[in-house]
């Protein structure tokens, strides 16, 4: 199991350092938009992984995590508003077009709005919390479709994204590397956070409830945490999607893109710290694949999602790992021979275990 | 007479119209091993269930240590010392058999807000969770296996260790011996001995040769009533005891 993990690390370092050279490689293939379809890849892995900490990680299936995507994407809208307009947010802040003031902004968004939300939630458990944090998330939807002053059903338009550091953030390839580089920085969070004694809480509240009471620990505090967490993680996807669209509307909290994001987690394979990304690329480049071909790409799309999810157990990372001849995370161990009952392969004993 | 470490005072539990626990008192002395015994359905899981603090009881109240704990939860009576096991094992299914045991470690030693550091390397966890692994005697060779892979009776076995991680002042045991083969049972019989006296006991079980070596004192319990307790020879020639519960076991 451990060398399973050590070797994901190597690829995430592999993949990511591949996937820095797409700017420098996209143009001599003769196809510049790439960089556009790339960076999209990475905002949503970013954002997919954000939610796998809550939902791979606690087992806590949360219906409305583009909420905080929203939120942070709106952040960044907001404050931009007030710069043009010179009144500021609520009286006393001043608006801003400096990504330095609207990411951190934006996460604090994120990170203040899970915190309320999730208080709330996590007082349940189970379908309950699936609708709870539904409801919430469409409540926010609402509440920005009715928001007249920013734009409402139109949303708003950035127009100028100014330089951050000496980097233009016009240059799409400059863009592109900002939000590769926030990803690697998540990736490594995450990994960290998987196997500290935080994450370790958290497999447990995967695994078993009961189990953790018994031992004596008071669940909520860290679920809560969890929650929190993640909601920063989606903001600061939000804010970098807004500032490579130049654009921000309520449909980034729609509950159609919280579903979206559970895809792309369940499609790269839960459990893992690649998959999230993994899942984001399948998604995005098939939609974009897809609706270059036809006009009913979703047709297409559906019955591709269904096949993976009904044969490709672990999703695409399990998948993989099987064709490579590699059992998945739970199943590696070695068992030596006779220990156990006979008949049943790997995965079928899990299931049953 | 010393002081008790667990007291149950007139616990009273029902269920719509059955009642699970009918005036129920208990006591577990220090260092003493008492056996709760009794037909199926006589509500002895229902019981741990309500010490536990995981089903409040109707009425009646829980002392622990000498203060009063029934209005306590899980976690916070788990804080103060109080350990279970499960008759069916709650584990967790995914991790290895020593992941499970440093967890409880883990909970053990304070708060978990601790983002940075790998827990699967950190001594402070690892050690005393393979210390609890010797001591219920499971082979070295299978700490590192996932629970799934287990066998029924090295899940049981486990089960005790993650009891004994926290380093409790109590443990209650929820039929540590159900589904184990005769040998695996004189083994867990055995483990259970060594504990003896260490660690005041309440030990629910059915192997009736386990609990009548075992145990110090014996309760039996009847349609979640208390009717007898005694040392294993009074409870052996209680003739109440041998009428309602004894004389369908021709063993005893």
């Amino acid at each position: 199991m451990r060398r399973a993990w050590r070797d994901e690390r190597l690829w995430a370092v592999l993949l990511l350092a591949l996937a820095a050279l797409v700017p420098v490689v996209a143009p001599m293939l003769g196809s510049p938009a790439t960089v556009g379809l790339a960076t999209r890849i990475v905002i949503y892995g970013l954002a997919a992984s954000s939610l796998h900490l809550i939902l791979g990680g606690a087992g806590l299936v949360s219906f409305g995590h583009a909420a905080f995507f929203g939120l942070g994407g709106y952040a960044v809208g907001i404050l931009y508003a007030h710069h043009v307009s010179g009144e500021p947010f609520l009286g006393f802040i001043p608006g801003s077009n400096d990504l330095l003031v609207t990411m951190p902004a934006a996460i604090l968004a994120g990170g203040i709005g899970a915190a309320i939300i999730g208080a709330l939630s996590l007082r349940t458990a189970g379908v309950q919390f699936i609708m709870i944090t539904l409801a919430f998330a469409q409540m926010l939807y609402f509440l920005f479709v009715s928001l007249k002053a920013y734009g409402g059903d139109d949303g708003l338009a950035i127009r100028r994204v100014v330089p951050v550091l000496g980097m233009n953030l016009r240059d799409p390839a400059t863009l592109y590397w900002i939000c590769l580089g926030l990803l690697a920085l998540w990736l490594f969070l995450m990994d960290r956070i998987r196997r500290s004694r935080f994450g370790r809480i958290l497999a447990g509240v995967r695994q078993g409830e009961r189990r953790m009471a018994a031992i004596g620990v008071r669940t909520y505090p860290y679920k809560l945490a969890a929650f929190t967490i993640a909601g920063m993680g989606a903001a600061m996807a939000g804010a970098l999607m807004v500032n490579y669209l130049r654009f921000v509307s309520p449909d980034m909290m729609h509950w159609t893109k919280s579903g979206e994001l559970m895809v792309m987690v369940i499609l790269g394979g839960l459990g893992t710290l690649l998959g999230p990304v993994v899942g984001a690329a399948a998604l995005v480049s098939l939609e974009y694949t897809l609706s270059g071909l036809t006009e009913h790409w979703q047709f297409v799309l559906g019955p591709i999602l269904l096949l993976v999810v009904l044969f490709a157990r672990g999703g695409i990372l399990g998948g993989l790992r099987r064709l490579a001849g590699r059992p998945a995370e739970h199943e590696a161990q070695p068992l030596p021979p006779g220990e156990l009952p006979s008949g049943g392969t790997a995965p079928e004993r899990a299931a049953h275990g | 007479m010393a002081e008790p470490v667990l007291s149950v005072q007139h616990l009273v539990k029902r269920f719509g119209g059955l009642t699970a626990t009918d005036d129920l008192s208990i006591e577990v002395l220090p260092g003493e091993l008492h056996a709760l015994i009794g037909p199926n359905g006589a509500g002895k899981t229902t019981a741990i269930g309500q010490i536990m603090g995981e089903i409040a009881p109707d009425s009646g109240r829980i002392l622990f240590m000498g203060a009063e704990i029934t209005r306590l939860s899980t976690p916070a009576r788990v804080r103060r010392g109080l350990s279970r096991t499960f008759q069916i094992t709650q584990l967790l299914e995914d991790d290895t058999a020593e992941d499970n045991v440093a967890l409880a470690v883990q909970a053990h030693a304070g708060h978990s807000f601790r983002f940075w550091r790998d827990a699967f390397r950190d001594a402070r966890l690892r050690g005393p969770a393979r210390a609890a692994l010797e001591r219920v005697g499971l082979p070295e060779a299978r700490w590192g296996l996932a629970v799934a892979d287990l066998s029924h009776g090295e899940r049981k076995q486990l089960e005790l260790a993650v009891a004994l991680a926290g380093e409790p002042r109590m443990l209650l045991l929820d039929e540590p011996m159900a589904g184990l083969g005769a040998s695996e049972s004189l083994r867990m019989t055995e483990v259970l001995r060594g504990l003896k006296g260490r660690i005041p006991i309440l030990l629910v079980e059915h192997d009736m040769d386990a609990v009548f070596s075992l145990a110090d004192r014996i309760s039996v319990l009847v349609y979640g009533h208390c009717i007898a307790s005694g040392t294993p020879e009074t409870i052996r020639h209680d003739p109440t005891v041998r009428a309602a519960y004894l004389s369908e076991e021709e063993a005893v």
